[in-house]
């Protein structure tokens, strides 16, 4: 294990530590590298973009998530002040404004970063090349023991699973190492050690992001036991043209001729102590059952629901466009899903005709809330954070500082701080690194001074 | 030495949304075959790190001085690959897109012609792209001050920041007072705290801020200027100052919607109708309409908002939470009044609100599905007629006041001011940001930023992360000290130029003028925008706007014409034969 | 069973872009007392898995057309249109009521709902020397049948020639060849007599020279202004407005008074559709005496009489209190001695109603055109 120390100062200019590498940390890092600061932006998957990379399609604008990404993330990768650490994690920081030191570990890819071209010869050579669940696609692909998560990662660098990979898990993969042999550039190094870094910075922007709600605890909509019920980001990735089935929304290669989606599965739900609203999901429906509505002529796609919560820019007037376009709204929660023959049957009162109903659908599409990460609690701890009653990271002042921690020094971007769209988190994030940029510049005018002074 | 073009061309997959219509693989086939390609290669993501990186290589192996990238549309990407190209050493103007996704793939069906068209629209890239010529990039210095356009809190959250970071901020308020809207708030939620304590706060530290200049019944008369050099003649007190800043923050807000125009709810014919916005001074002064304690207090959502009736298709966003907390007051104060809330959707969607919603609810508030559709009067009470939607039965209730949650609209003089910043609108009529998804608080203008209501209806946090947002954006060219200026601007032929000046008459940004001592018109490059009305209005044709010059344009006008796809020539030689 | 394709009618109607708000059956006047709910009408057909049984939806003939669903309606949603279509399935299988058959036969036959002969119409004209209209004349007076007919209604025509003949209005009547203007036809969902109706008008109307038009009734007015085809180039207008204009111009001056409180009942065709609101008030308050009141539910609020959406056919269908006994009270209230009105058909039902309630000693109703001529 070596260490290594980076002084913060390059050129005696403080930098900031960005934790997270999806849209929010991504833009933090951006505009603090823009204003001329030092950015170390860690991430701890092995690329950049986050849960917005998993996206197919955004609201209400339909733009292609990964076409508006993408940029940004190279744009983060190249930058002269970002110095980009992903497959990292911070695994301490002490201090306080003005100077924190963080440890950062490096964890090994067992690939090395500057030879490998990410030309995927090695995964396809792998033992257990499409036998790894792919966490990228929800679980609906699989994958090789070395991956890139998806093919437009930052950096292009291959990874190999150190849970999965026949010769880390058992100490031998066969006579000879597959991989290695398969790549020309001699880029596989099972030698390859963790690393710690340690940096010195003035701020902190923590970015990490959110978790999904796992349906798994509401059993009677059937997920987990019935595969034609799924969750909102399964079907994101089914839609993706980089997804498994390259935007074919089919189920075992069928395609549905009912689709119906549940809003607020794990949201507004005391039942299962989640009272919170996820902001976003009305809107995903929509955009999703206008994907469904558009890719499957002659389905019927109906969203069942308590409240439509288009509150943005250009939102109700999407909602308006998805109506009109066929999408049948269906005010009710259903109480449960069961099987009819080959078909499901959702079961739910519409309460405005106040009748039940009982829809038949060939694919059932669950509206998952946005739950804080599971391993916020980690975070937490190293930063002393402080979390409100739903378990996201807790803001200083609800109404004036919701991109402050209460530490000084460390701010809050994005949805590890509450739910929230790209929009809004690119706002927030923009905000936080507003206030780390502030504090960079004030320490460097102290530093100045105190240069001068000498 | 005659320049020898070597194009390099890259057609991409854009993963299925270009190569599930266009057959790339023929499009990069025929793109090789052009007079001036030295290679031609198709490739899934080409805005994708190796992507870039094959540009990049080609561009120093194969000593290529102009590339062009068949993809999605240049707003998206020319940044992108303009500064790849510039990586490996190559100009950045000696880049072109060609669209083949926007304008082709996104929107024909696969097939033969989608194919033929990409390959036309490639073919004239590289027409173009071998009477490129390279551009000098300029940066020049930013002004390190910064002007912000209203003193609401999100005008003021902007101020501070940019102060803190040592920029002086000149605020510009047409009111006597700071505070804005916000001013006339009782308590925020969803925690119930006293707005003004709030306000007060930020406006405490404004006021101590030495580096932020407030100016109180000012207006901002005229911009001119450009990124980082703007000049603001702002008119108080009857006198004009001329202020030169940097960055300029937009943070106008918003006005109420006029519930006049919903005659049938009988606001301003009947004394128990008030909207949200007066309920904020009532409960202040004690809730009494006509000397009496109301016993029936009814609540109307969305007027003037989600109201096509009224041209105000969308949703105002605070006002679920305003009602709510307007009827929790009325608990508070008017404990024997029953409370009514009339709703269509309650969008309680922010941090605590919807914990919020159901503390209203538990507290006595009744919420009714169903959007009221007229108001009576019934002795000196009046009456709301809805239909409660979910028991489906109409329902009459009588109220002593009656609370219509009113839209945010954008302010009256937005038209105004947005030709005065020559800022665009959306269809809602606020203001327009340049990305609604990624930025979302840049306009189409550069150095001139928004924040707050101008924008869209928002409440108060949303307003300071925004204003906030806009503050650090703005200062990134006033910490850098310089920002990048247009280089494909206008330049005028002295032989051609009579002198005329209707190139000046159809500049918007000021960039043309007589030339002090020669009868001719001459261009200030940093205020031109590369618009190219000159060039249209010059009856000489003395006027070229760089990089999309009269030759340039010609060329691919006349490749696209000439156009024929190689299928074609083939059966013509066989047929000649 | 009569069972339909909701399909159609959805996609006519695009009713997918209703909320569900519930704004219609809110301000339905006949929501009040009868089962007709148009926002349960849309979702059902919204969700009609296997099509619409219309068996026993005897309230889509409750509907009198009023327009006060869809002058709201925050989605620009048209559930009055969406019931007149449903009615056209009824009456394509000829299941209407026997007073609707017999009007809309009269109305095929003799030009006229009220099965009065057709060389009857220009009866109330004799004596009046009135021109007959052909190219050159500048306005055509389209009488209309209530107008023609009926007795009490023929006091209005007779009072409106003669404030036209004094203001120097130039107009001529077609007399026994007018025809009915077909909108009840039409709000009863008989579209293809109405196609035929609206052909042969067209024609006659062209052989007459007919560039401008007015008419007696609102009903007409609304008929042949939005529902005709445009091309025609005819301008169409209601007397009230002729009468604002010749008022304001001076060229029809009050030598007596009208000494009295009027106040005015919008009728639902000439304001809530067509926002004409303030040339009626225009010509009350012109005329010398007249102290306009102004009802609560007046405007855009006004009560709608029950005599539209062919409802003059169906009276007694339904039960409750008639919604024009509910004005009349609403008229007393402001104290008026005169409910002016401007429709033939609020005249006759808001008229049956204070009779009904006994008040006719205490509440005159009448036409703004013959108040106006009481003041000639």
């Amino acid at each position: 294990m070596t260490v290594s120390t980076n002084s913060a100062q390059v050129g005696s200019r403080p930098a900031a530590l960005v934790i997270g590498g999806g849209i929010a940390g991504i833009q933090a890092a951006l505009d603090i590298a823009e204003a001329g600061f030092q950015v170390y932006l860690v991430e701890r998957s092995p690329s950049l973009g986050g849960r917005m990379s998993q996206l197919d399609k955004t609201f209400p604008t339909l733009d292609c998530s990964a076409c508006i990404l993408t940029p940004k993330m190279v744009d983060a990768g190249r930058h002269p002040n970002i110095r980009l650490m992903t497959y990292s994690e911070v695994v301490r920081v002490e201090g306080s404004e003005g100077q924190f030191r963080a440890q950062i570990r490096v964890k090994p890819r067992y690939v090395d970063v500057d030879k490998c071209r990410g030309c995927g010869l090695c995964a396809e050579a792998c033992r257990l090349a499409g036998r790894v669940s792919s966490d990228f696609n929800a679980g609906l692909s699989k994958r090789a023991a070395v991956y890139v998560p998806f093919p437009q990662a930052v950096p292009l660098v291959y990874t190999v699973d150190p849970e999965e990979c026949v010769y880390l898990t058992r100490g031998v993969c066969g006579k000879t190492f597959k991989c290695k042999d398969a790549c020309d550039a001699g880029a596989i190094n099972f030698d390859q050690k963790e690393e710690l870094v340690e940096v010195e910075v003035g701020t902190v922007v923590v970015a990490t992001g959110f978790d999904l709600f796992d349906p798994r605890r509401k059993p009677e909509l059937g997920y987990g036991t019935y595969p034609q019920v799924i969750t909102t980001l399964e079907f994101e990735r089914l839609a993706s043209a980089s997804g498994p089935t390259a935007g074919r929304i089919a189920l075992n290669g069928k395609l549905p001729q009912s689709v119906v989606f549940i809003q607020c599965v794990g949201s507004r739900d005391n039942s299962v102590g989640i009272p919170y609203c996820s902001r976003v999901c009305c809107m995903a429906v929509a955009k999703q059952a206008h994907l469904a509505h558009d890719r499957l002529p002659g389905a019927q796609v109906s969203v069942f629901y308590m409240d439509i919560r288009a509150f943005g820019k250009g939102f109700e007037e999407f909602y308006d466009r998805v109506r009109h376009e066929g999408v049948v709204y269906r005010r009710g929660n259903p109480s449960e899903v069961i099987r009819s023959g080959d078909r499901l049957l959702v079961r739910a009162e519409d309460t405005l005709l106040g009748e039940r109903v009982e829809v038949e659908a060939d694919l059932v599409v669950l509206a998952v809330g946005m739950a804080p990460r599971a391993d916020a609690a980690v975070v937490r701890e190293i930063l002393n954070l402080k979390q409100d009653p739903n378990g996201f990271f807790l803001e200083d002042h609800p109404k004036l500082r919701t991109m402050e921690s209460g530490i000084p020094g460390i701010f809050l971007a994005g949805c590890c701080q509450g739910p929230k769209d790209i929009p809004d988190t690119v706002a927030h994030a923009k905000a936080a690194a507003s206030a780390a940029m502030i504090l960079l510049a004030q320490a460097e005018k102290v530093t100045e001074k105190a240069h001068a002074a000498n | 030495m005659a320049f020898v073009p070597r194009v390099g061309v890259y057609i991409c997959h854009c993963g299925i949304n270009i190569a599930g219509t266009v057959e790339v693989k023929k499009v990069a086939e025929y793109a090789a075959s052009l007079p001036g390609v030295a290679v031609a290669r198709e490739y899934t993501y080409m805005c994708s790190d190796p992507g870039q990186e094959l540009i990049g290589e080609d561009i120093r192996q194969l000593n290529l001085n102009r590339v062009v990238v068949a993809s999605c549309s240049p707003r998206m990407h020319e940044p992108t690959f303009r500064a790849a190209v510039a990586r490996a050493g190559l100009n950045p103007y000696c880049f072109e897109m060609a669209n083949i996704r926007e304008q082709c793939s996104w929107v024909h069906p696969a097939g033969r012609e989608a194919t033929e068209k990409a390959m036309q629209l490639v073919a004239a890239a590289v027409s173009k792209a071998v009477r490129l010529e390279p551009l000098e990039q300029r940066e020049v210095s930013t002004i390190p001050a910064a002007l912000v356009i209203g003193g609401g809190i999100a005008g003021l959250q902007s101020a501070l920041d940019m102060a803190s970071a040592g920029f002086p901020v000149a605020l510009v308020e047409r009111a006597q007072a700071l505070g804005g809207h916000m001013a006339d708030l009782q308590r925020t939620f969803p925690t119930l705290e006293s707005a003004p304590e709030l306000l007060n706060s930020v406006i405490e530290r404004v006021r101590s801020q030495p580096l932020i200049r407030v100016l109180l019944g000012a207006q901002v008369k005229e911009i001119s200027g450009f990124v980082g050099n703007f000049k603001a003649k702002v008119e108080v007190a009857g006198k004009v100052e001329e202020l030169a800043v940097g960055s300029i923050v937009v943070a106008t807000g918003f006005e109420t919607f006029d519930a006049r125009r919903k005659p049938e709810l009988g606001y301003g014919t009947y004394p128990q109708v008030i909207t949200t916005a007066e309920f904020e001074k009532l409960a202040e002064k004690g809730l009494e309409v006509n000397g009496k304690r109301p016993q029936s207090v009814v609540f109307i959502q969305c007027v003037g908002s989600r109201d096509q009736v009224v041209e105000r298709p969308y949703c105002s966003r605070v006002c679920c939470m305003v009602t709510a907390k307007q009827a929790r007051t009325v608990r508070e104060k008017l404990p024997e009044a029953k409370v009514s809330v009339f709703y269509m959707d309650v969008r309680a969607f922010g941090k605590g609100f919807e914990e919020f919603y159901d503390e209203t609810r538990k507290s006595g508030v009744l919420y009714r599905r169903g959007n009221p559709s007229e108001i009576l009067r019934q002795g000196d009470r009046v009456l709301v007629r809805a239909e409660d939607t979910l028991l489906g039965e109409r329902v009459e209730v009588e109220a002593d006041l009656v609370v219509l949650a009113v839209g945010m609209q954008p302010r009256a003089d937005s038209a105004s001011l947005a030709g005065m910043l020559k800022l665009a609108r959306s269809a809602d009529g606020f203001l327009m940001e340049a990305h609604p998804k990624l930025r979302p608080v840049d306009t189409a203008m550069a150095g001139i930023f928004l924040a707050g209501c101008c924008q869209a209806p928002k409440d108060i946090a949303e307003s300071i992360a925004q204003a906030r947002a806009a503050a650090g954006t703005a200062m990134i060219p006033l910490m850098r000290g310089k920002v990048q200026v247009e280089a494909a601007t206008s330049f005028v032929d002295p032989e051609l130029c009579a002198g005329c000046g209707q190139c000046a008459q159809v500049c918007a940004f000021g960039a043309l003028s007589l030339h002090p001592f020669r009868p001719i018109m001459t261009v200030n490059a940093v205020l031109c925008q590369g618009c190219g009305a000159c060039a249209t209005a010059c009856p000489s044709g003395a006027i070229n706007v760089k990089h999309f010059t009269l030759d340039q344009v010609m060329a691919q006008v006349e490749t696209l014409s000439e156009f024929r796809p190689l299928a074609e020539k083939a059966e013509a030689v066989e047929v000649a034969a | 069973m009569l069972q339909i394709e909701a399909n159609p009618i959805v996609q006519a109607q695009e009713l997918l872009g209703c909320i569900q708000c519930g704004k219609c059956t809110a301000g339905c006047p006949m929501a009040i007392k009868t089962k007709l709910n148009p926002r349960t009408l849309i979702l059902r057909l919204i969700t009609a898995p296997d099509g619409f049984d219309l068996e026993g939806r005897d309230e889509l003939w409750d509907c009198t057309t009023c327009a006060t669903c869809s002058s709201r309606c925050p989605k620009l949603v048209n559930p009055m249109e969406t019931i007149i279509r449903l009615r056209s399935a009824f009456v394509e299988q000829g299941r209407v009521h026997p007073n609707v058959k017999t009007a809309l036969e009269s109305t095929f036959r003799q030009g006229n709902p009220l099965t009065m002969p057709r060389e009857d119409r220009a009866a109330w004209a004799s004596g009046l020397d009135l021109r007959p209209m052909q190219a050159g004349v500048e306005y055509l007076y389209f009488v209309g049948c209530t107008p023609s007919y009926d007795p009490r209604v023929q006091k209005v025509t007779r009072s409106l020639v003669g404030l036209m003949k004094k203001g120097g209005v130039d107009f001529g009547i077609l007399g026994v060849e007018e025809n009915c203007c077909a909108s009840e036809v039409r709000r009863l969902g008989e579209t293809g007599l109405f196609e035929m109706m609206v052909e042969e008008n067209q024609e006659k109307f062209h052989a007459a020279g007919v560039k401008r038009m007015f008419t007696t009734s609102p009903h007409c007015f609304n008929v042949f202004r939005n529902d005709y085809p445009k091309g025609s180039g005819i301008e169409v207008r209601h007397y009230t407005q002729v009468l604002a204009e010749a008022i304001e111009k001076k060229n029809l001056e009050f030598s007596g008074r009208f000494e009295k409180k009027v106040t005015y009942h919008d009728p639902c065709y000439l304001g809530r559709h067509n926002g004409i609101f303030d040339e009626p008030r225009a010509v009350l308050t012109g005329i010398p005496g007249v102290k306009l009141v102004e009802m609560d539910r007046s405007r855009q609020k006004s009560l709608c009489c029950e005599g539209g959406g062919g409802r003059m056919w169906l009276e007694g269908t339904n039960p409750g209190v008639r919604l024009a006994q509910m004005r009349i009270k609403e008229a007393m209230d402001t104290g008026a001695e005169v409910l002016a009105t401007a429709c033939p058909f609020c005249l006759l039902t808001l008229e049956e109603a204070a009779k009904q309630l006994n008040v006719e000693d205490r509440l005159r109703v009448m036409d703004i055109a013959e108040i106006a001529a009481e003041a000639l």
